[in-house]
């Protein structure tokens, strides 16, 4: 068994309770063509699960193995280019 | 207060080689002088009467450059206690100072210091709870957290309030302990009356103390190495956490007389038990006190010993860690113990009283509870001369234990 510590600690780890993408019921979709790069969704996502991809990390894919669907994303876009859509 | 007794001297004389001044302090610039010399280096506090005086002198101490630490004036204790913790989560040495209503404010925020094992040192000038409106001293505030994983000091007189909160980082950052701390002194008659107070030598109080901030622990916060403190725990791991607990306060009766024996060796003035024991060898009634009548009940007993009255005296210096083990000892010889309470625990009785009574259980000696000073009302000598007289008179008489007896209760103004 491993040795607990001296009081309650957490380290951050990827996934520290499990895969939470099974927890949606909507699922947020960037449309790209609309995207203007200005990365609110990456900075208001409550669960980190915006990636910033491409050779400048300016372009946001979301994803959706730790997604819950909160909305959050979509509610903070400035263009709308992210839609909730009903998971199937 | 009681005139101290004659200082133990080492072989340097009283207070050490380097013992360069003493000044005549209230019990809240004792207080303060103290956190000036273990070098504190985070303060947050919030003023209330009747400890008003020990942040003031801090702060004056920070403004004028001569105690290297952030001073965060907070808008409440919850907020002030919240910020000692965030600090002592670094790594840092904090304090901070409170009383009464401010504990109770502060209440939440003292159960996550003491369950989360930041080695914070308070000091809490124990005054009674409102309503009605009280300024004056009564132990009610303190014994509220009794359970919260402070280790708790009643103080007798300014000198032990000086040297206890001095004791008490090194105590609280102990490895085998790393539980806060709480030195309490008694509304106005420690915090606001002065007598002399003699002060150790700044580079000895250096090299009795750890560095401040040289705690290095698997734990510390640390932009580096993030982690997170107190995070949800499941029911599969609570318990264990919780009996590290329970065993930091058990190796914090050794690490208190370790402390005391070597402050001791620095200044002549040893504290090297949980409890004192005055004239308990050969006593038949006991009087157990707390706080700053314990030295009333010493002198007392001096009076009574001249009639030829068997008392002693035991006083608890600490409520947590209990001295469970020192208190049977020291209870020995006695047929009868009388615990006197500033303090009530409505639908029980005296708190201590409880305390005593559990740990001499199996002896069946009865434990008399006596109730007095509530409010701030004085409990003079004369008052222990009383009860001394009763508890011999019931040891004689063979009278088994009455209900708590409220000491000067003004009976003929209840309706």
């Amino acid at each position: 068994m491993n040795k607990i510590p001296l009081t309650s600690i957490s380290k951050p780890t990827r996934g520290a309770v499990g895969k939470t993408g099974f927890w949606r019921s909507f699922k947020p979709v960037i449309d790209q063509s609309k995207c203007v790069h200005c990365l609110q969704c990456w900075l208001y996502c409550p669960e980190g699960a915006i990636k910033r991809t491409g050779s400048n990390l300016m372009t946001v894919e979301v994803d959706y193995e730790y997604c819950k669907g909160c909305g959050i994303c979509a509610n903070e876009c400035p263009v709308k280019a992210i839609k909730m859509v009903l998971e199937e | 207060m009681r005139k101290r007794m004659p200082s133990q001297s080492n072989k340097n004389g009283i207070g050490g080689v380097n013992m360069v001044q003493s000044e005549v302090l209230t019990g809240n610039y004792a207080v303060a002088y103290a956190v000036k010399m273990s070098r504190v280096q985070v303060v947050a506090a919030y003023p209330i009467t009747p400890q008003t005086t020990i942040v003031e002198k801090i702060a004056q101490f920070v403004e004028a450059g001569e105690l290297n630490a952030k001073y965060i004036r907070v808008e409440s204790e919850h907020s002030a206690m919240a910020a000692c913790i965030g600090a002592a989560a670094t790594g840092a040495r904090a304090f901070t100072a409170t009383a009464s209503h401010g504990l109770l404010y502060m209440s939440e925020m003292v159960w996550w210091a003491g369950m989360g094992r930041y080695p914070i040192v308070m000091a809490v000038v124990t005054r009674a709870i409102g309503p009605p409106w009280s300024i004056w001293t009564e132990h009610n505030d303190v014994l509220a957290h009794r359970d919260s994983g402070w280790i708790i000091f009643f103080a007798e007189d300014n000198q032990e309030v000086f040297d206890l909160t001095i004791q008490a980082f090194r105590i609280a950052e102990d490895e085998k302990v790393l539980q806060p701390v709480m030195v309490t002194l008694d509304a106005f008659i420690l915090s606001h009356t002065a007598s002399p107070v003699y002060m150790p030598d700044q580079r000895e109080v250096d090299e009795y103390l750890p560095p401040p901030g040289g705690r290095k622990l698997p734990y510390i916060l640390d932009p580096l190495n993030p982690l997170t403190h107190g995070n949800l725990t499941y029911p599969d791991h609570f318990m264990e956490l919780r009996y590290q607990i329970a065993r930091a306060m058990e190796n914090a009766k050794q690490v208190i007389v370790e402390a005391g024996r070597k402050y001791g060796e620095m200044t002549g003035r040893y504290y090297d038990h949980l409890i004192e024991a005055y004239k308990c060898n050969d006593a038949k009634a006991v009087i157990i006190a707390v706080g700053s009548s314990a030295g009333d009940a010493k002198d007392a007993a001096d009076y009574l010993r001249n009639q030829g009255l068997e008392v002693g005296v035991i006083k608890l210096r600490t409520i947590r860690p209990f001295p469970v083990e020192e208190l049977r000892e020291a209870c020995k010889s006695a047929k009868i113990i009388g615990v006197v309470d500033r303090d009530y625990s409505y639908g029980y009785g005296g708190i201590v009283h409880g305390e005593v009574k559990s740990t001499l259980a199996d002896t069946k000696k009865p434990v008399q509870s006596f109730i007095a000073g509530l409010g701030g009302r004085d409990i003079t000598v004369k008052d222990f001369i009383n009860i001394g007289r009763r508890l011999i008179e019931m040891a004689d008489k063979g009278v088994g234990e009455q209900p708590p007896i409220w000491v000067n209760l003004k009976q003929e103004v209840i309706p």
